[in-house]
């Protein structure tokens, strides 16, 4: 038997030439990653980049929630809170959560459909690269215009921007300039990554590897891909239209010459509801790849989940016009857009009950990433809960723009794709850097986690029940508004202090981290077959498969997979 | 041991997967074909809009024969990839000089229309509502064909200097993808323009 | 008079009471229930009905499925470190699939058609003969109400009838705005709705009980956003029809402050603000005529009285900024006369 199994090439892919990496120059080293075109090595890029931003965006916050411990308070100018609100906003969504989840797609497609890069190597650098510009570009207008103080000409008009605040007469000088282009330019590169996805996912897949076997990371990732092209090509399309009325004159969105602000608004959520699931897509991935492994059983249902996500796909892009239940669409707009939003939890429940009878009959092990799945599981139910409360368009006329909505989407940005941001960081990290995260660290990390995370979006809920519109730089002290906003202030200071211990972690284990081994987890996808790290060529010689789980069929050849499937 | 199977018994068929140049192509037509979409449809929401004149009734022409250049121009890189298929490098090369004349013909043409319309008739992206709808969805038709061209100049280039092979054929093919694209483009902003808009 | 509760969600009922003119004290700016569940006119009733209604369901589907995934993640945790056989792998079932499918869209369907029912009430509602029109026009930052009917043109306080069900008399707001999106929020008396330029939409409310009922713009319309708000005073129909007849006759021409108004007329106020009666008929600012009638200035933010009136007029950033009145760099004599001249005008 050791002998047919050795002939598996999945499990012969110990690097036969590594070598042995001696210290080098500092600018060797840079000039490796700057020109490098390995789908490893640019997933990190995308990874690390992503995580300076969270940063970035995460101390805007913060600076928000100072300004709003108490009200009248005076930490910040109302200039300065506006330029805060848009930064963060636009900082999470197109440079932080668009580049980590291209990250982990570059850095784990690949290796889990048995391939040895993406299909467009050189694309992939190019994308990343003018992504990062625009990223640059964005925080260049803090320093830019009149300096650091009053946070330079940093864009103050929301990060949906509605027209016509973002014409020449509402917003002078170059604020909007900077948002425009930076997103333009991440659009471009999310729209080429995307497409370098699809490329690889299609033609890249290793011999046995049918559609019907892949895991369903690769699914999810496909399903995205293909979201990004048909929503984030209307946002470029937009934005070309605002440069051109603030460059050249034109009318899209003037008000004054008979252009249409409502216009704006479709184009945007046209973009920017399909967006929201664009970002979950990658936090289902994770749920799929790592609750089956900790429960120790293959996932429940795998068609219906396949079904269910391109479900989700295509749902998604006709639900954009929730966003604008208050703009006056009319009866018959509000009545169709409430039953396309409510029909998305069809879906998106059957993917909990699939999660939940993959756990069910199981034997689950709660180290950290499963932790964070626990935590994705129950955040992700009551952030899609709540969704159905907005999706009700009358409740969301008094809850539309107010703290609620804030409340509502943080919690799906950040109590669920955050949090299986989190678990998928603690469990590919091992195969990343082939040591494992501390899991003392990791536990505080997530307990620290959870409880600022509830102090802070549990509480900011009801504020907007209460009538607390957003993007308010200041409030008058209205019964209840101040303890509430108080509490959901001091939960953030938690929460920054969680994310500090996970940084931590993430330094500290690259050196004293315990060895990892090939496959730590025990667990059943192709990435675990071969070195961690992987070596540059990811694997010897190319596997190949006979099922969902090949690694599963090798370590239990008496009951294969693919007897079943 | 021996008697537990590592791989099924059942014979896989070859494995056989797309082009991954033709399936990046599709993808990118997808993206290209939802950002004209956004501007068809703002030019649909605007037409009639403008508030002052001049009007696509009054200024626009229909413009026939640039049209009937670029849809040939498909058929010619057709004939281009057909021939590089078959080895015929030199008819190849001819192809795609047709190729690359008729679309140049096609934006001469736009060019002498924008010109007259902004000299004679007045109008520009300034103008109006349908200035600005017009400039930009032509304008962003024309920026494609810009860049189909000057890819299809590239590949008359290596074709004339002999660096192009048979085996190149899924590259043309490829790039004749995106060219027929552009053409289709054209016909649904035609319609829009001059057929449903004047 | 004005003696907030701190009822918090169910808000408290003292906060529909109608303050009286002269007792300011500092919290009535800011006191009163601004709260969705302390419903007072009959959109924000429905909306209250279905909203419990949702939250029920939404409840029980919490309850249901976060209490089979805490069973599950008990029953089947991993007890003994030492067993390391795999449990029996499971692949699916087309039956169960087929279950949590059919009773969320059950749900669905059933959510869809009670909001269905609320969105087609409201928005095609029928609208009465004894309807009051109101125009509003939302500024950069501050609101604008127009009563086509009555002739009457004023700001930031909404002044509207309490409507009696036998004979409804609902407010219809027909609402725009002169430059970006706005949007107008009362929570205890109807969902907002967004002012949008060169577009008109339509919203009606209809208080029963007379009161003060706040709330603020929920667009973000540039720098002072946070500090749009609204007033929006339910008037018995006497006390309505009494306010009207006031706010109809022009400006008062008190004699004891003719320094200030010829400042004032001679100054740049003008160009922005109207005064009825005079040469005064800018329409980029609010209109001034009957400005000392008003609780409030600069949209709620502070409220009317001299003192704060004179630092509006000196420099209106001391209190609002990022407004867009600019300082009026009048010397002390001409300001405190321009100040006087303001408050006169009832």
């Amino acid at each position: 038997m050791a002998d047919s199994v050795s002939s598996l090439p999945a499990l012969e892919a110990i690097d036969p030439t590594a070598e042995q990496s001696s210290r080098r120059l500092f600018f060797e080293v840079l000039h490796d990653w700057v020109t490098t075109v390995d789908h490893k090595k640019i997933g990190l890029m995308y990874i690390g980049y992503a995580l300076l931003f969270m940063v970035a965006g995460g101390i805007e916050a913060l600076i928000m929630r100072i300004q709003l411990a108490v009200p009248h308070n005076h930490f910040v100018s109302p200039e300065v809170f506006n330029r805060m609100f848009t930064m963060h906003g636009t900082t999470m969504v197109f440079f932080m959560g668009m580049p980590i989840l291209f990250g982990f797609g570059n850095y784990l497609i690949p290796l889990m459909i048995g391939a040895r890069d993406m299909a467009f190597p050189r694309l992939n650098a190019f994308s990343f690269w003018i992504s990062a510009l625009g990223g640059l570009l964005l925080y260049y207008s803090f320093i830019g215009g009149s300096g650091l103080y009053g946070a330079g000409s940093a864009p103050d008009v929301g990060w949906f921007a509605y027209a016509p605040l973002t014409a020449k007469a509402f917003s002078p000088g170059h604020s909007t300039d900077y948002w425009t282009i930076s997103i333009l330019l991440s659009g471009i590169g999310s729209i080429g990554t995307a497409l370098n996805i699809v490329a690889t996912i299609i033609s890249m897949r290793c011999p046995g590897m049918k559609l019907s076997r892949m895991p369903l990371l690769a699914w999810l990732y496909l399903v995205l891909s293909n979201m990004v092209f048909i929503t984030v090509s209307p946002l470029t399309a937009a934005q070309i239209m605002l440069m051109l009325d603030r460059y050249a004159g034109s009318h899209f969105f003037d008000t004054q010459a008979g252009g249409s602000a409502v216009l704006w608004i479709h184009f945007f959520w046209i973009f920017g509801h399909p967006e929201v699931y664009i970002l979950v897509m990658p936090a289902f991935a994770f749920m799929n790849e790592i609750i089956p492994v900790f429960s120790r059983k293959a996932i429940f249902g795998y068609p219906a989940m396949v079904a269910a996500s391109v479900g989700i796909g295509f749902v998604s892009m006709s639900v954009w016009a929730h966003h604008m239940f208050t703009v006056g669409m009319g009866a018959g707009a509000n009545v169709f857009f409430v039953l396309s939003s409510m029909v998305v939890a069809i879906p998106t429940g059957i993917k909990i009950f699939n999660w939940l009878a993959t756990i069910w009959g199981g034997k689950v092990r709660f180290a950290s990433p499963m932790l964070f799945s626990v935590g994705f599981l129950f955040q992700f139910l009551i952030a899609g809960l709540t969704g159905i409360m907005l999706a009700a368009a009358p409740f969301d006329w008094q809850l539309n723009n107010s703290y609620f909505v804030v409340a509502h989407f943080h919690y799906v940005l950040v109590g669920g794709i955050l949090f299986a941001f989190f678990a998928a960081f603690y469990y590919w990290y091992p195969k990343v850097t082939g040591r494992m995260m501390n899991e003392r660290l990791a536990k505080w990390h997530f307990w620290l986690m959870v409880f600022g995370f509830h102090m802070t979006f549990d509480f900011m809920h009801i504020p907007g029940l209460l009538g607390m519109p957003r993007r308010v730089y200041t409030y008058e002290p209205r019964p209840g508004w101040e303890i509430l906003n108080l509490i959901v202030s001091i939960g953030a200071i938690f929460q920054a202090i969680a994310v500090l211990l996970f940084v931590i972690n993430l330094i500290r284990s690259n050196y004293k981290g315990d060895i990892a081994g090939n496959d730590p987890w025990d667990a059943w996808t192709l990435e675990w077959s071969t070195a961690s790290p992987p070596p540059v060529y990811n694997f010897a010689s190319t596997p190949v498969v006979y099922s969902r789980r090949p690694l599963w069929d090798i370590k239990h050849p008496e009951d294969p997979d693919w007897n079943y499937e | 041991m021996s008697t537990i199977p590592i791989t099924p018994d059942v014979a896989e068929e070859p494995w056989v997967l797309p082009d991954r140049g033709t399936v990046g192509m599709v993808c990118l037509i997808v993206a290209e074909s939802a950002i004209f979409l956004i501007f068809v449809v703002a030019y649909i929401f605007y037409m009639g809009q403008s508030l002052g004149g001049p009007t696509p009734q009054q200024v626009l022409q229909l413009p026939i024969f640039i049209t009937v250049c670029l849809l040939s121009s498909s058929l010619t890189l057709h004939w281009a990839v057909a021939a590089l298929r078959k080895s015929k490098i030199g008819a190849c090369a001819a192809w795609l000089a047709a190729t690359v004349a008729l679309g140049t013909i096609f934006l001469v043409g736009t060019g002498m229309e924008w010109h007259h319309l902004i000299y004679v008739d007045g109008l520009s992206i300034r103008t109006n509502l349908f200035g600005t709808t017009f400039y930009s969805l032509i304008g962003l038709h024309a920026t494609h064909v810009v860049v189909g061209l000057a890819m299809l100049l590239m590949a008359l280039v290596f074709a004339l200097t002999g660096h192009v092979k048979e085996e190149h054929a899924h590259r043309l093919d490829v790039l004749a993808l995106y060219w027929h694209f552009v053409d289709a483009v054209w016909v649904v902003v035609f319609t829009v323009v001059y057929v449903l808009g004047r | 008079m004005a003696c907030p509760a701190f009822g918090a969600l169910a808000g408290g009922a003292s906060s529909s009471a109608r303050p009286g003119t002269g007792a300011h004290s500092p919290e009535y700016l800011s006191q009163g229930s601004t709260s969705i569940f302390d419903p007072a006119a009959t959109p924000s009733h429905w909306i209250f009905t279905l909203s419990m209604f949702v939250l029920v369901i939404t409840l029980a589907i919490f309850l249901i499925v976060a209490g089979l995934l805490i069973y599950a993640l008990i029953r089947y945790r991993h007890r003994n470190l030492e067993t390391y056989n795999e449990p029996a792998q499971i692949y699916g079932s087309n039956q169960i699939e087929l279950a949590w499918t059919v009773i969320p869209a059950l749900i669905v369907v059933m959510l869809f058609l009670t909001s269905s029912r609320v969105i087609l009430a409201t928005e095609d509602a029928r609208k009465p003969a004894d309807a009051v029109d109101v125009v509003v026009v939302g500024h950069q930052f501050w609101w604008e109400y127009r009563y086509p009917k009555l002739g009457i043109v004023t700001a930031n306080e909404l002044h509207i009838p309490t409507s009696d069900p036998q004979h409804p008399t609902p407010t219809y707001l027909e609402m725009s705005s002169a430059d970006v999106d706005h949007s107008f929020w009362v929570p205890r008396l109807a969902g907002k709705m967004d002012l949008i330029p060169n577009r008109v939409n339509t919203m009606w409310i209809d208080p029963e009980t007379p009161g003060l009922y706040l709330g603020q713009c929920a667009q973000f319309c540039g720098v002072q956003h946070a500090k749009m708000l609204l007033r929006v005073y339910a008037d018995t129909p006497a006390e309505f029809a009494a306010w009207a007849a006031e706010q109809k006759k022009p400006a008062v021409e008190d004699p004891s402050v003719a320094e200030g108004r010829e400042v004032f007329l001679h100054s740049a106020c003008v160009n922005c603000h109207t005064v009825s009666g005079t040469m005064a008929n800018g329409r980029f600012g609010p209109d001034l005529t009957h400005l000392a009638s008003r609780d409030t200035i600069a949209a709620g933010a502070v409220e009317n009285n001299a003192d704060n009136m004179k630092k509006w007029i000196d420099a209106p950033a001391s209190l609002k900024p990022g407004a867009l009145m600019p300082p009026m760099h009048l010397n002390e004599h001409d300001l405190n006369a321009v100040t006087a001249y303001m408050m006169s005008l009832h």
